[in-house]
């Protein structure tokens, strides 16, 4: 692993800043990360890498004014750099619409600890169980495609009204992608992790050879709307689009779902079937995460001026009534709301909902059993249309049994209207979104949920 | 055109040193191959929201990167500490890496070779660095077209942003290749909101001004002319909340380069990526339906069809003086007549599928979009040439009966072997006897990629050639992002389905 100079020592950078900073006040943020990934297709290993990161963001406020810089710094020097940056900028910077006295705080028990860090042999014993899982797969004529990705990140926010927060952040996933000889079989396994310990790369082939086996058996279906079970993925897939969706800005500004015609938002209003309950949780078990705003810039969703403020359990849905929205403080003004920021995880609960995904399959007497979802994009923010197509495996259910594997689809859906629809809900379990768990969301806890009439728009000839 | 010098500031950095230390600290370990990147990426957003600032941010990513071949595997690994010491433990850490990855290497990494290119610099063409201009100056002119477009009748909401990009690279390898480069590129995003008080609708209009790889002389109105664009963006927008919502169905269509390019993108540039036809991104972005045992045979589309790949298109966001394995920058032909005849290519594809495709060589597609990241093929400018005699745009609306005529992009996606699609639009216009009747609202567009191109009759003339692109092409894991321009002429399309997207979405 890369050492670099200032290893260990992040918090000097954070309070070195803030000693040199000319402007009425400042914050410091530095995140210290370290990663390793493996990837792999056609049974052999492609490409991988480690990689160490020391990103520094120092954010000064003049008067009514800020400004944000950034940038991978490593050395004192380049850290008086960025703040020389930032301090010039803010005597000049434009009046701040969502500015508010900055959050003030005292020193967390474990700031003066070093940033915790990983490096490629957290895959040590994964390495070794994928290249005999390669050697199966050529022996059985399956073709292995995919990547692991660990990375640890710990934040130091400091500002100059005391706040010393830090923050442990490993976030890990694993993804395979299985396919038969002549390609005209596919099927995907994947999850998220913290740690590695528990991935097993043997586990995860074994899982692909028995959904390839499923797929032996090819039924072609049209378009049409079909009863459907989406597992765990899909439904994280869906629901973290439409907590993207939630931000109190646009929702008052009368540009998405959650906006009330004629103004205002729809915050207290029925919107779904009362069973449901989606919120985030900085101290769900499994999926912690962050538990205060960190802030390198204002947008419609995020405010500079409430780093450090702290982040709870949120409801965004409680018994079906849109409780939240992600708000500022500024947001949280406009609307008349309490200030509930974004938090890192997303978690989707039915109430009474009990059972597997493997229940739903044997309660269901002819159906679909999807895999995951794809390249899903927003068609009409009105209804929060959505478009995307099922990917690696669509599997026919027949009298409670998995018969075979169905051509792709094209889908155009609303989650929200989903959330009204579901005949079937399995408990809640940890869930890893296909589509955005990569790079941008991988903490979801979601059941799986049965639609009887899903629209699938078109047929996709995608294998 | 100005002829820009490389940055100053970034000359100033240790690059050379380090890349020296590294690369001999590889050739110790006897690799078969050692390249060395550093990069400074500087980044400048913002956004405003109707009168007021909402936020802005400057934002730099500064290290270096080493890769090696050892026993025919991968190792990379990068760093930030810009230290000789730095620079020998992160060379030492890809070789450890690559010795690890040699335990699940079954196919030898060979690349195929490229001339050196000793001590050479490119810069993109441009006049004035957008980082260059105080922030407030950037930002008065964007508030006072939000403001501007606030006051317009029927105009609720309006909001902009900028995002500036100025990306300096430096290339070394134990060949004797040492590359510094300077790419300047520019974002602009400006669009209007509102609501039909009797329905409750809303909806949003957004300009077409594409992103370029030009400076901030951009705004002067000479490329694009935004003063004009910005007029019309109310009206159209309460035309659009105004007009009738589409009737499903099987229309012709004539689609606008500021669509079509992103059809382009999806349908044709990630369809043609040689290492997404080979599988190495079957668990994320996917593969091709266009595989390469088709190669000279597959007819994409129809005769009209001439789509070409290049990094030398001036302005374009893909372009380059050489790429990221040290690769001279070309143009090639993808498809000519219809039929498949080309794909992108890195420097390993090439030396399997080289031969057949460009002469033994990559054609320069190599591209990292960070020092921390590992280069892959990325997609260079993929274009839809014009016809030399093809008519305007109005020349093609009016061979159209009953269409819809189709500007700006908006949603988008495409199946993971690039079939399915189904895109929207910022405005669709209807056409009735080969002109233009008014908008119509809820329309998007979904057809199978052969099937859509196969249906394509008539592109227009190079007079109708614009350059579209966009800064958020994803693909790879761990995820990379890049920059990438698609030109195109206006064209069109016959029978092509319809959807009524209320309808869709009503259950």
């Amino acid at each position: 692993m890369a050492q670099s100079l200032m290893r260990g020592h992040p918090q000097r950078l954070v309070e070195h800043a803030l000693d040199v900073s000319t402007s009425d006040q400042c914050i410091a943020i530095v995140n210290d990360t370290t990663s390793a990934n493996l990837r792999w297709a056609n049974n052999t290993l492609t490409t991988n890498g480690v990689m160490h990161t020391v990103d520094v963001t120092v954010i000064a406020f003049q008067g009514a004014g800020n400004s944000s810089v950034s940038g991978t710094a490593a050395s004192l020097e380049q850290v008086t750099a960025l703040v020389e940056s930032a301090d010039r900028a803010a005597l000049v910077a434009d009046e701040a619409e969502d500015r508010a006295e900055l959050a003030t705080g005292t020193t967390d028990s474990d700031w003066d600890e070093a940033p915790g860090q990983t490096s490629i042999q957290v895959f040590e014993q994964f390495a070794t169980q994928l290249g005999e899982a390669f050697s199966q797969a050529d022996a059985e004529r399956r073709i292995l495609y995919g990547f692991v990705f660990h990375e640890v990140t710990t934040t130091y926010l400091g500002s100059s009204t005391g706040l010393r927060l830090r923050h442990v952040q490993p976030t890990g996933h694993y993804g395979c992608t299985g396919k038969d000889a002549a390609l005209t079989n596919s099927a995907w396994v994947g999850g998220a992790t913290r740690d590695f310990s528990a991935v097993d790369a043997t586990a995860m082939a074994s899982q692909l050879a028995t959904r390839l086996g499923w797929g032996e058996r090819r039924v072609e279906l049209p378009a049409a709307r079909y009863d459907t079970i989406l597992p765990p993925s899909a439904v994280a897939d869906l629901m973290v689009d439409a907590y993207w969706s939630a931000g109190a800005r646009t929702a008052a500004d009368g540009q998405s779902l959650f906006s009330r015609p004629g103004g205002g938002t729809r915050i207290g209003e029925q919107l779904v079937d009362a069973a449901v309950r989606l919120y985030s949780d900085p101290a769900y078990a499994g999926l912690e995460c962050e538990p205060f705003v960190v802030a390198g810039g204002s947008s419609d969703r995020s405010s500079v001026y409430d780093n450090g403020l702290p982040l709870g359990p949120t409801d965004w849905i409680r018994e079906g009534r849109l409780t939240s929205l992600m708000q500022t403080r500024q947001t949280a003004a406009l609307t008349g709301q309490p200030t509930t920021p974004a938090v890192d995880n997303l978690v989707l609960e039915v109430a009474g909902a009990t059972g597997t995904e493997a229940d739903l399959v044997a309660g269901m007497e002819d159906g679909l059993l999807l895999t995951c979802m794809w390249y899903i994009r927003e068609v009409d923010p009105q209804t929060m249309l959505l478009t995307g197509l099922t990917r690696d495996g669509v599997y026919r259910v027949e009298g409670g049994e998995i018969t075979g594997a169905v051509n792709n689809f094209r889908w155009n859906e609303s989650p929200i209207e989903l959330l009204n629809r579901y005949t079937q809900a399995s408990g809640t379990v940890p869930s890893f979104s296909r589509e955005w768990g990569d790079d941008y969301f991988s903490r979801t806890a979601t059941p799986a949920l049965r639609i009887p009439d899903f629209n699938m728009s078109s047929v996709s000839q995608a294998l | 055109m100005a002829s820009n010098q490389i940055d100053p500031t970034f000359l100033a950095l240790p690059y050379e040193r380090l890349g020296q230390v590294a690369l001999e600290r590889a050739r110790d370990f006897g690799v078969t191959h050692a390249d060395f990147r550093f990069e400074r990426n500087r980044y400048q957003h913002f956004s405003v929201r109707d009168d007021a600032l909402e936020g802005a941010q400057d934002a730099e990513d500064l290290g270096f990167a080493v890769r090696v071949v050892l026993d025919g595997a991968w190792g990379f690994a990068s760093g930030v500490a810009l230290s000789e010491s730095e620079a020998v433990t992160v060379a030492e850490t890809a070789v450890t890496v690559a010795q690890i990855a040699a335990r699940m290497t079954r196919r030898p990494v060979q690349l195929a070779p490229e001339p050196v290119h000793r001590d050479v610099t490119w810069v993109s063409a441009y006049e004035v660095n957008p980082l260059d201009v105080p922030l407030a100056d950037k930002t008065a002119l964007f508030l006072r077209w939000t403001k501007e477009l606030l006051g317009a009748e029927g105009v609720d909401h309006a909001t902009g942003s900028l995002q500036q990009v100025q990306e300096n690279k430096y290339y070394a390898d134990l060949g004797g290749s040492a590359i510094t480069q300077q790419r300047i590129r520019l974002e602009p995003h400006i669009e209007v909101h509102g609501t039909d008080a009797s329905t409750g609708a809303f909806d949003s209009m957004r300009t077409i001004a594409p992103p370029v790889a030009r400076g901030w002389e951009y705004f002067a109105g000479d490329m694009f002319d935004f003063d004009a664009e910005r007029a019309a963006l109310p009206e159209l927008l309460r035309e659009k909340l105004a007009a009738p919502s589409v009737h499903a169905g099987v229309y012709d269509l004539v689609i606008h380069p500021s669509n079509l390019w992103l059809t382009i993108h999806e349908s044709i540039g990630h369809a043609t990526e040689l290492d997404r036809a080979l599988g190495y991104e079957a668990n994320y972005a996917g593969t091709s339906f266009a595989t390469y045992d088709q190669l000279g045979s597959l007819a994409y589309g129809s005769t009209a069809m001439h789509v070409t790949g290049d990094r030398t298109s001036e302005h374009g966001l893909a372009t380059v003086g050489y790429d990221d394995e040290g690769v001279e920058a070309q143009s090639w032909d993808i498809i000519r007549n219809g039929v498949l005849v080309g794909y992108q290519l890195d420097r390993e594809m090439a030396h399997t599928y080289g031969a057949e495709l460009n002469d033994g060589r990559s054609n320069g597609c190599s591209y990292a979009d960070s020092p921390g990241h590992i280069p892959i093929q990325r997609m260079a400018n993929v274009s839809l040439q014009p016809d030399p005699d093809g008519p305007d745009t109005d020349g093609l609306i009016s061979r159209v009966e009953r269409g819809i005529y189709v500007v700006g992009d908006r949603s988008w996606s495409i199946d993971m072997q690039r079939y399915n699609f189904q895109f929207t639009g910022q405005r669709f216009f209807r056409i009735e006897d080969g002109t233009i009747k008014g908008q119509l609202r809820d329309v998007a567009y979904q057809a199978t990629t052969t099937d859509f191109w196969g249906s394509m009759e008539a592109v227009g003339g190079p007079q109708t050639y614009e350059l579209g692109g966009a800064f958020n092409c994803g693909k790879a894991q761990p995820g990379q992002v890049a920059s990438v321009s698609h030109g195109a002429p206006s064209a069109l399309f016959r029978d092509i389905r319809i959807l009524n997207t209320t309808e869709e979405g009503s259950s």
